[in-house]
């Protein structure tokens, strides 16, 4: 009787074993979601990712990223989504395109600037700094007076 | 004196660029849909749940498509701009109660007063995605082959309704 009793005891343990999902619904999605989040710009809260972000917005978008993700879509389709409504903004690495060459090759444009600069600055300096040319009487004096020194002290 | 000029140069540039910068709003971000078609939605309405509104059923005609909630501070404050709008009757005005309680909209239209012609609840916020709503309240021109011709990032004012907006639905209302 007593086993029996056991036994009942541990059925409701088999269907709940049977229901139990785990934590994340799927490990791999989320992690993907959190890759993607991570280079997503949260609109309400600027200077902060989709994935840091805690604004209502956020979390409405990292919803549609997670069905987007589930629905088997790209990153690329997925960034596409995004950019089409909120515009490059959304972006935290902005593409290359008319507008924005001036960022990106900005830095390279300076480079050159700076080291044309440099270049021309130096050989300048090298033309006001005159050679010193030594002749061998100047040889001689400094010999006498590296001399006369040692003997002084 | 004359080696100090370049670099002055500069500096007067950066100082120009930085003020340039200042007079900016970064939370302006232009839209991407301004010129696009205005993204289908068909939802329920507020006062009548039954009843659908659709971007179908808003062809032909200039409309503003104005997003809004009642816990959003900014909509209190460019509700009289649309209750003056509304009055003098030029453009219709369609609501979009942007993730808000239904009970909570109805309450706050019936103490403040409604300026729309008719609303519809965006309870899930996705048809707010679909038209890059990131703060309410927004509002978009539409025109009549249902294109968006201008959006506003929070919230209306007499100036910007008289310098862009009236302007721009009166040109469009011509078409």
């Amino acid at each position: 009787m007593r086993r029996w009793l056991l036994v009942l005891l541990l059925i409701p343990c088999l269907v709940s074993a049977e229901e139990a999902k785990p934590l994340a619904e799927n490990p791999q999605a989320e992690a993907r979601l959190k890759t993607l989040a991570l280079e997503l710009r949260c609109l309400v809260c600027q200077n902060q990712t989709l994935a840091d972000s805690t604004a209502p917005l956020a979390e409405d978008l990292r919803r549609e990223v997670r069905e987007m993700i589930a629905k088997n879509m790209s990153d690329q389709e997925i960034r596409d989504f995004l950019v089409q409504r909120y515009g490059d903004f959304v972006l935290y690495r902005p593409p290359l395109k008319a507008t924005t060459t001036f960022l990106w090759l900005g830095p390279f444009l300076l480079l050159v600037v700076g080291g044309v600069t440099l270049a021309l600055a130096l050989r300048r300096r090298a033309k006001t700094v005159p050679d010193p040319t030594l002749s061998a009487e100047d040889h001689q004096a400094v010999a006498q007076m590296l001399s006369e020194g040692i003997k002084r002290s | 004196m004359k080696r100090f000029l370049l670099p002055l140069a500069i500096f007067v540039v950066v100082v120009g660029f930085l003020g340039i910068g200042l007079t900016l709003n970064p939370r302006e971000v232009p839209s991407p849909l301004v010129g696009k078609p205005a993204p289908e939605f068909a939802l329920p309405q507020l006062h009548d749940p039954q009843q659908m509104l659709s971007l179908q059923d808003l062809r032909g005609k200039v409309w503003l498509l104005n997003f809004w909630a009642s816990w959003c501070g900014g909509c209190k404050e460019e509700h009289p701009v649309l209750m003056q709008l509304a009055k003098n009757g030029e453009v219709p005005i369609y609501g979009m109660d942007y993730k808000d309680r239904r009970d909570e909209g109805v309450a706050w239209l019936r103490r403040w007063g409604n300026p729309y012609s008719v609303i519809a609840v965006d309870e899930s916020g996705r048809v707010g995605i679909n038209y890059g709503v990131y703060g309410v309240p927004e509002t978009y021109v539409i025109d009549k082959a249902g294109v968006i011709r201008y959006k506003q990032i929070g919230p209306l004012d007499e100036s910007i309704l008289d310098k862009k907006i009236m302007p721009l639905v009166r040109e469009l209302q011509q078409q």
